[in-house]
């Protein structure tokens, strides 16, 4: 089956749990199947599997609890951040281990993780990612450079509790 | 354009969606901005950290094998004419999703190589000691790697080429040991990385030259004798075309 792993992956990182990721993976494959037929030859296949995803994980107990407390749908788009210069904090960053990358994207909220997913880990377009979620590219954007603000944030934060953890 | 017009647009330098004017100018002003080049950099490798860390969790065999037979169950006729459009959609998707993943698996590799290179390229020039032997002599730096790599390799001759070899080092790309030589042509620094051939290289990239642009560097890639090359720079395209025409002529057998 294939994208069967990149979209397991992706349900994990959403749910944070196992047995409801392994629903909505399931749930995803008999809607593309059943829906097929409104899966224009000619478009973006993985978008389209990957907004039956989305969508099944909003339905799910996980993405309703989180759409009560994050807006997901309704957010406008807000500047690009400009990052700050190189700091000894983020020359650390750069070997954070992977344990701390996942927990610093683990704990970011769901709107930018997703975002944070298509682009850095499925590799997406601006484009791709914005028809998979259903929203304008400036929102993409938006929200891909907050999350990688936020990303960078943690980890710094991460780096400095161990430094003090050191001491 | 300030310098803060110019880190609005960082992301979308290193996520490769400006537009090819935009880029050029982008790599203009890395050249002459050390705190943009810093901040570019940065932005790489958060986004090369996060794409490693991002792929944590697999599926269990029993959990694919339990939707494999589901859409199988899904898949049996209704009705006497009714599997004609199931299966007919059935086909359709598996032959739709197998061409998109085959497609994209190989791109993503591909990708995946190039930005490891990218990153290879510009951390090593970013560093203070970007080479560990320092010559311009290919009878130095050649030797320099007995004992070091389980292979050996030729240089070519330079004199009355516009390049000139400035040294080299021991380099890894996939746990794998290889040699990164830096070349300096009009002030650009070009990388050649030379591995052992890999049936994984050798299937994601193809055995014939390969020529690509990533993140705007230029990108040259073939296969011979069993190892494989990489020349890699932000060189226009024909130099790194002549240095990899040098690079092919130096490692072909001789013939006497």
């Amino acid at each position: 089956m294939p994208l069967f792993d990149s979209l397991y992956n992706f349900a994990h990182w959403l749910t944070q749990n196992r047995e409801e990721a392994e629903d909505i993976v399931q749930e995803t494959y008999l809607k593309a199947l059943k829906g097929f037929g409104s899966f224009q030859l000619g478009t973006n296949f993985r978008a389209w599997i990957y907004r039956i995803l989305r969508n099944s994980f909003l339905t799910s107990r996980s993405g309703l609890r989180v759409s009560r407390t994050v807006p997901l749908e309704t957010e406008e788009e807000e500047p690009i951040v400009v990052a700050a210069l190189e700091t000894p904090e983020s020359i650390l960053l750069e070997r954070a281990t992977q344990d701390r990358v996942q927990t610093a994207i683990k704990d970011l909220p769901v709107n930018f993780r997703e975002v944070l997913l298509l682009c850095d880990v499925e590799e997406m377009s601006y484009q791709e990612a914005a028809e998979t979620i259903s929203v304008p590219i400036g929102t993409v954007m938006s929200r891909l450079s907050r999350a990688r603000k936020a990303l960078r944030q943690a980890l710094e934060e991460q780096v400095e509790g161990a430094k003090h953890g050191e001491r | 354009m300030e310098s803060d017009n110019w880190q609005t647009k960082i992301d979308q330098y290193v996520d490769a969606e400006l537009s090819t004017e935009d880029m050029r100018a982008m790599e203009a002003h890395l050249r002459g901005c050390a705190s943009c080049a810093a901040v570019a950099l940065r932005h790489t490798r958060l986004k090369h950290v996060t794409k490693m860390a991002g792929k944590r969790y697999f599926a269990n065999s029993e959990f694919r094998r339990r939707v494999q037979q589901q859409i199988s169950v899904n898949r049996r006729p209704a009705r006497r004419w009714g599997w004609i459009p199931s299966v007919a959609l059935a086909v359709a998707v598996i032959l739709v999703a197998t061409l998109s993943f085959n497609i994209l698996s190989q791109r993503s590799r591909s990708q995946q190589l190039l930005t490891e290179l990218a990153d290879l390229h510009v951390t090593n020039l970013a560093s203070s000691n970007p080479v560990e032997v320092v010559s311009s002599d290919r009878h130095t730096v050649k030797p320099w790697f007995q004992g070091k790599l389980p292979f050996t390799f030729d240089l070519p001759e330079l004199e009355g080429t516009p390049f000139s070899l400035l040294g080299g080092r021991l380099t890894y790309l996939d746990h794998a040991p290889g040699a990164h030589l830096i070349y300096n042509v009009r002030s650009h620094h070009i990388s050649v990385f030379i591995f052992q051939e890999q049936p994984d290289f050798d299937r994601t990239l193809q055995s014939g030259t390969l020529r690509a642009k990533m993140l705007s560097f230029n990108e040259e890639s073939w296969s011979a004798g069993g190892l494989r090359y990489f020349v890699f720079g932000d060189a226009s395209p024909e130099y790194i075309q002549q240095l990899s025409g040098l690079l092919k002529r130096a490692a072909s057998p001789k013939t006497s």
